[in-house]
């Protein structure tokens, strides 16, 4: 009766990582990268990095423009052949997966590239519906209603389903493939700068969807961000990365107290400066997010 | 029927109905795991499931109690619903075992319907997370977007006739432009010689030229082989063996030889202009080169269309010479032809003017085949898709006015008597 042989019983999403998961979960850690090393040509862009990412927690990765950080995502979704080193995502190694175990993965995990990577030839609703249509068997009306619903939730009216990716605004183009990142509502998400090029109301409203999201389904989110107010407000731990390797990984006080010259030159330039203290402010009043509407 | 379970004997039903302990009417009790894996049957059972009508309880006095604790959209539901006392239908979400966004929508979506029956719903029996998540996925009725209705198939059938025909002379038009405007930058360039680009032109005579030498030089070859093979078949009826010179002579110089490459080159070299520049499209190069200045026709398309028109002719020279060497070859090996008498009828039966008249024709067509694949490239509109649609187009088009033009030459270089 069911549209696909529940492989995982069911079970409250919120509920302790342990009950959660199934496989090489004895540690809570979704993505295990070890020795990672990344060289194209002569250019090294990862040396031994070491990165873990927790069940559960949203990973602030942060680092300068060019440091590697989109690599170190294609390589941990399997889409970059690194030189060496492991890479494990929910205890499995990624480089030696059977098809259909690595298409069981894939299914797990939802992707937003930095330039968003809408197929071009459908429309912004058809997009958002690959992943349901792909996975799951549902009724097309259905599906078209759930994409208009993911839409919504990343501020997109239901008028862009019938666009070209084409047709849209780089961050109506940069919400649509969040929109398709979450359609399915995977268990781990990556997201390469989702609100670089959005306006700061959208970015704001970025921030709290994905607390929500992370909260209410427990998800596992790493986050490539240039946006000081998504790292200050959203993440749990942030992740510098700088000469080939994660420097440093920690909570944001962790990380501020790193010494390293780019950090601090990061972390204590004017703009973090201003950012921090109205992260101070809030987080000293309530700091219940706010609701939209 | 309250007070049943509304889907007995199914364990897993997700909606059972129960009769409401007070304050409320009836209660709804949502167990099971709402998630997209499920989606599709849970759609289907929330389908099935009667809501029952609000309007079989009559309720006279109307306790308007504070909501629940812990439900906000008491609250809303009270702003929404008319003045009016509406019967109180508790929606007992504490059964459920996991919760996803499209679960959340699908209870959204019941909630909507059983306002719409006129109850008044108040959910219970939800975390403070699962709230959040009901908030987001909030159902919207959608205006799935009208597809045109499917046209009766015989107007149809005229309706795609009309079309085409009009698409194929607007697209004519849009070439004849696009032409013209390249043969007025071309003249431009002429004044002024250092907006040729020199480098490009080498580069793309080496990719046009050079690269399809191979296959061009093979194709003639074997053709020219077939010709005398064949041919000679059918001159032995008349004991004319030895006429199979003029035979390949004419027929490879005048039309083989040009024709032939002419279209590997539509095939090869034309194509690849479309995808090149199309692609440029696609991820908006060519409007940044329009932004910064400089003119696409200029920087692609006028390289481009120098380079086939000045390796088009070359290529169709080298085909010739090839042609003729396979058919020499095969005349010697299997009708005892020796290389002198093939030669000596060769020089007879054919004069400078076959010879030129394949060359005259290479000009044309490596017009021909350049523009219409460069035109097709910048028409390409933003998706992957049109790429490959104009690349196909262009090499067809190419290929089909390459052949409709060979048979006005023909025609012309035979009526001037040449
Ligand atoms: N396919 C490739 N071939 C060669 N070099 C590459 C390739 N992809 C990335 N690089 C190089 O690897 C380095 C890291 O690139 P990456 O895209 O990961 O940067 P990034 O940290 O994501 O920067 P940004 O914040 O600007 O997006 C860059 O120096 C880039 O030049
Ligand atoms: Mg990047």
């Amino acid at each position: 009766m069911n549209p696909l042989p529940p492989t995982e019983q069911a079970t409250r999403p919120h509920e302790p990582a342990s009950v959660r998961d199934t496989e090489g979960g004895k540690s809570g850690i979704v993505v295990r990268v070890r020795g990672l090393v990344n060289r194209f040509g002569a250019q090294v862009v990862h040396r031994n990095l070491d990165l873990d990412i927790r069940r559960g927690e949203i990973l602030g990765l942060v680092g300068g423009s060019g440091s590697g950080k989109s690599v170190l995502l294609r390589s941990i979704i399997g889409l970059q052949k690194f030189e060496s080193g492991t890479v494990e995502v929910f205890g499995q190694n990624i480089n030696r997966l059977s098809p259909e175990e690595a298409e069981r993965l894939r299914r797990r995990w939802g992707v937003l590239f930095q330039d968003g990577a809408l197929f071009s030839a459908l429309r912004v609703g058809e997009n958002v519906e690959v992943p349901l249509r792909e996975f799951y068997r549902l009724p097309a009306r259905m599906r078209c209603e759930l994409a208009c619903m993911k839409l919504a939730m990343v501020g997109l009216d239901s008028d862009v389903m019938c666009k070209y990716p084409a047709e849209l605004s780089g961050g109506m183009r940069r919400r649509a493939g969040l929109a398709r990142a979450l359609a399915s509502d995977p268990e781990l998400l990556f997201l390469d700068e989702p609100t670089s090029g959005l306006d700061p109301i959208s970015a704001a409203r970025f921030d709290s969807l994905i607390q929500h999201l992370a909260r209410a389904l427990g998800l596992t989110v790493m986050l490539v961000t240039h946006d000081l107010d998504t790292l200050f407000t959203v993440c749990d731990r942030i992740a510098v990365l700088a000469d080939g390797r994660v420097i440093v990984a920690g909570s944001l006080n962790e990380v501020l107290a790193c010494d390293h010259p780019w950090v601090r030159e990061y972390f204590h330039g004017p703009r973090a400066h201003l950012a921090l203290a109205s992260h101070a402010r809030t987080a000293t009043g309530d700091d219940a997010p706010d609701r939209e509407g | 029927m309250t007070g049943q379970a509304q889907q007995q004997g199914e364990e897993s039903a997700p909606l059972v109905l129960e009769r409401g302990e007070a304050p409320t009417d009836l209660r709804i009790l949502v167990r099971g795991a709402w998630t997209l894996t499920r989606a599709g049957t849970l759609d289907r059972q929330v389908a099935a499931f009667e809501i029952p009508a609000a309007s079989s309880l009559a309720r006279s006095e109307a306790p308007r109690g504070a909501p629940l604790p812990g439900d906000e959209r008491g609250g809303e539901e009270e702003r929404r619903s008319r003045p009016r006392p509406r019967p109180r239908l508790l929606l007992d979400l504490s059964a459920v075992t996991a919760l996803d966004t499209s679960g959340a929508w699908l209870i959204d979506r019941l909630v909507g319907r059983l306002h719409d029956a006129g109850w008044e719903v108040e959910i219970a029996g939800l975390g403070e997370e699962w709230r959040h998540l009901l908030e987001l996925a909030r159902h919207r009725p959608v205006t799935v977007p009208e597809m045109p209705p499917e046209p009766h198939p015989l107007t149809g059938f005229v309706a795609d006739i009309g079309e085409a025909t009009v698409h194929i002379l607007n697209n004519f038009g849009a070439l004849l432009t696009f032409f013209g405007v390249v043969v007025a930058r071309f003249a431009r360039s002429l004044f002024q010689p250092r907006r040729f680009r020199f480098t490009s032109l080498v580069y793309q005579m080496e990719m046009v030229g050079l690269r399809a030498m191979a296959i061009v030089g093979l194709i003639s070859f074997l053709i020219g082989a077939v010709v005398v093979n064949q041919g000679a078949v059918q001159l032995e009826k008349f004991g004319a063996e030895v006429l199979v010179s003029d035979l390949v002579g004419i027929s490879v110089l005048r039309e083989l030889g040009i024709l032939l490459t002419a279209v590997i080159l539509a095939g090869r070299s034309g194509s690849s202009f479309t995808a090149q520049i199309g692609s440029m499209v696609l991820h908006e190069e060519v409007d940044a080169m329009r932004a910064l200045g400089l003119d696409p026709v200029e920087v692609l398309v006028i390289p481009r269309l120098l380079a086939m028109v000045l390796t088009l002719p070359l290529l169709t020279f080298y085909a010739d010479i090839m042609g003729l060497l396979g058919g020499g070859l095969m005349a010697w090996g299997t009708l005892d032809i020796d290389v002198t008498q093939y030669l000596t009828r060769l020089q007879e039966a054919t004069g400078w003017r076959d010879f030129a008249i394949g060359l005259i024709k290479a000009v044309f067509f490596a017009v021909i085949i350049s523009v219409v694949g460069c035109f097709h490239g910048l028409v390409v509109e933003r998706n992957a898709e049109s790429v490959g649609r104009h690349t196909t187009t262009a090499v067809v088009e190419a290929i089909f006015m390459v052949i409709v033009l060979d048979a006005f030459f023909a025609v012309f270089f035979t009526t001037i008597g040449w």
